[in-house]
């Protein structure tokens, strides 16, 4: 029909259609009732943006890029099938890794094969800083994101690796990094006289430094502060698109990873706001090193001990509660407790008491994490409340649950102005009558702060596996039920 | 080991020291539990009950003869002459209330038999021994009860009443001292519906009481009653007259007054003077829980119910008693925690190491140990509460009235930057700019009406869509030649469409599992 290929408005008009469906796709995450449907105008834009480029003018053969299509879809599809949900901060920065690697190449390619009109010395430089910004935040994202990966699975250690004169080391890098994007600007520009391939030396010194300075950056995060580091480098991945979009040209491409990049942006900043830090004290502070705080007052420190239960008296305790809330926390992420949570809930429900969900913001791995798990293990999500919607319910509460969660209900981030937590929000778990805390040991969490809860008169510790002792609890709830 | 639970002697002591609820409790700490026939009667506990749950029913002797014996009140002369604690073993261990101060001829009974005695009143009021508190649970026990004989005595409604027949205002109650005792007569005053009032030197307390829904009387003289352990101690004669004059001017308005104050080995402070009784409407009911050291009130006849201008003035001492299942189970409890503490069956010893048992342990293997000098690092009073100054140096500066110095900056050189561009950038690179910057505010607008429980499903639908840097790919890889561009093209294709089929597979799978 196009032998030519499309003709440039009309691919500019369905490009347009795909991002109007794109943002259309993220309004939809606005409520869980429309959410569904926001993803299948995803779906439907990309589909759209795709099929039209097949028939872009600039492409002469399109069965190289089928291929590769084809072969990446398939692994994408394997991967989404599998994933345990879990597992999601994984597959997430892993994601987030492929579309910085994917920036990095893009951002290669077009220098060695530049599209459009670059005759003018002012597009060239404009075209040349579009690329080495592009492939220098594609290199920091991917790297970034695979330390991420390593971090959130396990295989790295969770505590920050920080090295001596890291911040001059990080300036160091960002100094190559503009250093060397000038120069090559100048090179390709032919204001400096040198060797074309100077400036490909250039691009890809960029390229290695940058990507140092992502492994570098996240490796001296903690373990707890990866909700933010993710929530960055989603980031990250918006603002690698859309640089790739300004190198071709490409509106779709800019718009795509305008709205990424706001997202990531703002998530970063809910996520920091729900720690009371600000995002540089996240990504060049390195945590709990005590370097503005004094130390917390010994006073105020846990004294006196911990009240142990087993699970026939939580049975009893429960029997004779009206209103619930179980607070959910990495904890039961990891011991993936989440359907034993969930038979829990259903067998209180059934017997007509109140059972909430208290959900922290920073709760778990990843925005939202707790939320997913529980969505998965079949809790129905208006029982399951945010921080600020439940927070003044807990004085009403008798009995409280907190499974496998430590700093988000450490009641010293109001009482103790030094404590490394001190002003962060925090669910109030210790104002209802009874809180049972369910932990493995009696380990601070990852904040290392020590937690005043575990030994107030009103809390109770019940040890174990999560998964285990919410096994036992359902099965002497069914027991206390027959008898 | 073997507990001993032999009956109490007092015929008013209707309380026992083991509820057959705690036996398998003990039995789980390593003991054997000997319970003398009878002993739970009076408490609504049958010698059934006891042996059902795992204990044996023993005569008197044979309770008294154990290793362990729970009690309750200090041991005394039996009628037939004997004295109780002569039935002690040596080396065995008498857990009971023993007012060690009152009690010197006692303890030295105890020591002769070379056996030892922990004197529950005398555990220490901290965070780790709460669980061992006797005087607490019983306390709370007796604020309840306090508020169930007022009421008794008491000829009208706690709760404000309003029918055809005419209508009745909510009885008006003064609690004075708010430790536990009076805490727990605040919460059961106001679940009865009375408009309660709570007074108390320590001004801590008013935090506390407020949470129980009572108002906090407060005199206008600044002197902190705080005397440690958790008591108030004297004050000074003006704070008292001040005091005074809030307690007449509350007589003549409440229609209950319970008082629980007491100072720890002294007689406890007269508060209601036959003047403010006097003041009081016919009627209006004093409970004074402080009758067994001297009473509060000034009519108050230890052990009786005295009227005085029509005013009943309740000074029982056996309030626990009149609630004695609850009190003997909490009582029990009380005593299973501090023989765990003390390491259950198997490793029972009294460590005069520990805080809780030095200060407790009145006899100790035949050796008197009363009067027990204090513990080498005991509570400290709390100092005084920093000023929160400090938090205000750091905290908020003053909300600025216009746009901050670098704001202004921060605009101004935006200004500059742009103008920059307008000037040297090509065209088309302002129009991409164009549709960047405008993109950027859509994103921030729509992001924030995202649903924080549907943050996980919003970064992997990102993911997703920044797979469109698929079309960067495709537009390098497609050029028909089979250059090192086209390679690198192409691989960038495979990576991103990896996030686009993973990205919307995932979130699709996630938001089918949320339902309602």
């Amino acid at each position: 029909m196009f032998p030519d290929g499309l003709p440039e408005s009309l691919l500019t008009a369905c490009y347009l259609a795909a991002g109007i469906l794109f943002i259309l796709s993220l309004g939809g995450l606005s409520s869980q009732e429309t959410a569904r449907r926001g993803n299948v105008f995803g779906i439907v834009g990309m589909a759209l943006a795709i099929g039209v480029t097949t028939l872009h003018p600039a492409i002469q053969s399109p069965w190289l890029m089928l291929v590769a299509v084809l072969v990446g879809g398939s692994i994408g599809a394997v991967m989404a099938k599998r994933v345990v949900m879990t597992a999601m901060p994984e597959l997430v920065a892993l994601l987030h890794s492929f579309v910085g690697l994917a920036a990095v190449l893009v951002g290669i390619a077009s220098f060695l094969h530049p599209h459009g009109d670059l005759a003018s010395t002012a597009a060239l430089v404009v075209h040349d800083t579009e690329v080495w910004l592009g492939v220098a935040i594609g290199a920091i994202t991917f790297t970034g994101s695979v330390v991420a990966w390593g971090k959130l699975r396990g295989s790295l250690s969770g505590k920050p690796m920080l090295l001596p004169g890291r911040h001059a080391m990080n300036l160091a890098g960002l100094l190559i990094i503009v250093g060397s994007g000038v120069g090559l600007t100048l090179v390709h520009a032919q204001i400096i006289p040198a060797p074309a391939e100077a400036g490909v030396a250039l691009l890809l010194l960029i390229s290695v430094v940058a990507g140092l300075m992502g492994l570098h950056l996240v490796l001296a995060i903690g373990g707890a502060d990866m909700p933010v580091v993710v929530s960055l480098l989603n980031s990250y991945s918006g603002w690698a698109a859309a640089a790739a979009g300004f190198m071709l040209s490409n509106d779709l491409l800019i718009v795509t990873g305008a709205l990424v990049g706001s997202s990531g942006a703002i998530l970063s900043h809910i996520m920091c706001k729900a720690m009371n830090r600000s995002i540089w004290n996240v990504v060049f502070g390195g945590f709990g090193t005590g370097e503005s705080k004094g130390p917390a007052t010994a006073v105020e420190g846990p004294q006196g001990e911990v009240n142990p239960i087993e699970t026939d008296e939580l049975v009893a305790l429960i029997d004779d509660a009206r209103s619930i809330v179980i607070v959910p926390g990495y904890g039961m992420a990891v011991a993936r407790a989440q359907h034993p949570v969930e038979r829990f809930t259903s067998l209180l429900r059934a017997r007509g008491k109140t059972v909430r969900y208290a959900i922290h913001p920073v709760a778990g791995r990843l925005p939202g994490h707790m939320n997913v798990l529980l969505a998965e293990a079949g809790v129905p999500y208006d029982i399951v409340l945010e921080m600020d919607e439940i927070n003044e319910d807990f004085p009403e509460t008798d009995l409280v649950l907190v499974i496998g969660a430590n700093d988000i209900v450490n009641p010293s981030a109001q009482t103790d102005p030094n404590s490394p937590i001190a002003g962060m929000p925090v669910l109030e778990a210790w104002k209802a009558g009874t809180v049972v805390v369910l932990k493995r040991g009696m380990g601070s969490g990852y904040a290392g702060v020590e937690n005043p809860l575990f030994v107030l008169d009103n809390t109770r510790m019940l040890f174990g596996d999560a998964r285990d002792r919410m096994e036992k609890l359902v099965s002497g709830l069914g027991a206390s039920a027959a008898a | 080991m073997r507990i001993g639970v032999p009956r109490e002697l007092a015929p008013a002591e209707r309380r026992v020291a083991v509820a057959p609820d705690t036996v398998p409790r003990l039995i789980k700490l390593g003991f054997e539990v000997a319970v003398e026939a009878g002993a739970g009667q009076s408490a609504g506990f049958s010698d059934e009950a006891y042996a059902l749950a795992g204990a044996t029913v023993v005569d008197r002797d044979t309770a008294w003869a154990c290793e362990v014996v729970a009690h309750i009140e200090p041991p005394g002369v039996r009628p037939d002459g004997t004295h109780e604690v002569d039935g002690l073993a040596a080396g065995a261990v008498l857990v009971s209330l023993l007012d060690p101060a009152r009690n010197g001829e006692l303890l030295q009974r105890i020591a002769d038999r070379g056996a030892s005695a922990i004197s529950l009143e005398r555990i220490p009021r901290i965070t780790r021994a709460q669980k061992m508190d006797v005087l607490s649970s019983m306390a709370n026990i007796a604020g309840y009860r306090a508020v169930i004989e007022a009421a008794q005595h008491f000829g009208s409604f706690f709760t404000g009443q309003m029918t055809a027949a005419g209508k009745a205002p909510p009885a008006r109650v003064l609690v004075i001292g708010a430790g536990v005792a009076g805490l727990a007569a605040i919460g059961a005053a106001r679940s009865l519906g009375a408009e309660v009032r709570a007074f108390d030197v320590r001004a801590a307390c008013q935090e506390q009481v407020e949470s129980m829904g009572a108002k906090f009387l407060k005199v206008n003289l600044d002197e902190s009653g705080e005397g440690g352990g958790g008591y108030a101690k004297t004050m000074s004669p003006e704070f008292i007259a001040a005091e005074m004059a809030l307690f007449l001017e509350q007589a003549k308005q409440v229609d209950v007054i319970i008082t629980t104050a007491l100072i720890p080995g002294k007689r406890a402070p007269e508060l209601i003077t036959a003047e403010h009784v006097a003041a009081m409407k016919p009627g209006s009911v004093v409970v004074d829980l402080a009758a067994a050291t001297g009473g509060n009130c000034a009519l108050t006849r230890p052990g009786e119910v005295a009227t005085v201008h029509g005013v009943h003035i309740i000074g029982y001492l056996d309030l626990t008693s009149r609630m004695s299942t609850v009190a003997s189970r909490f009582f029990g409890q009380n005593i299973a925690h501090l023989l765990d503490d003390m390491g259950g069956g198997s490793k029972l010893a009294i460590n005069l190491e520990d805080e809780v048992l030095h200060q407790s342990a009145v006899v100790h293997a035949g050796q008197l140990r009363w009067p027990i000098a204090p513990f080498p690092n005991a509570a400290p009073l709390p100092a005084p509460k920093p000023q929160p100054a400090a938090k205000v140096e750091h905290g908020h500066k003053p909300a600025p009235t216009g746009p901050s110095v670098a704001s202004r900056v921060g605009g101004l050189v935006g200004a500059v930057l742009l103008a920059l561009l307008g000037v040297f950038a090509p065209g088309e690179f302002l129009q991409h700019l164009t549709v960047f910057i405008l993109a950027c505010f859509v994103g921030w607008q729509l992001i924030w009406s995202v649903s924080p429980a549907l943050h996980t499903p919003l970064m992997s639908v990102t993911n997703a869509i920044s797979g469109i840097i698929v079309l960067g790919g495709m537009l390098t890889a497609g050029s028909g030649e089979f250059d090192a561009a086209a390679i690198l093209g192409a691989i960038a294709i495979l990576f991103a469409s990896i996030n686009i089929v993973g990205g919307f597979l995932v979130t699709q799978r996630m938001l089918r599992m949320f339902h309602r």
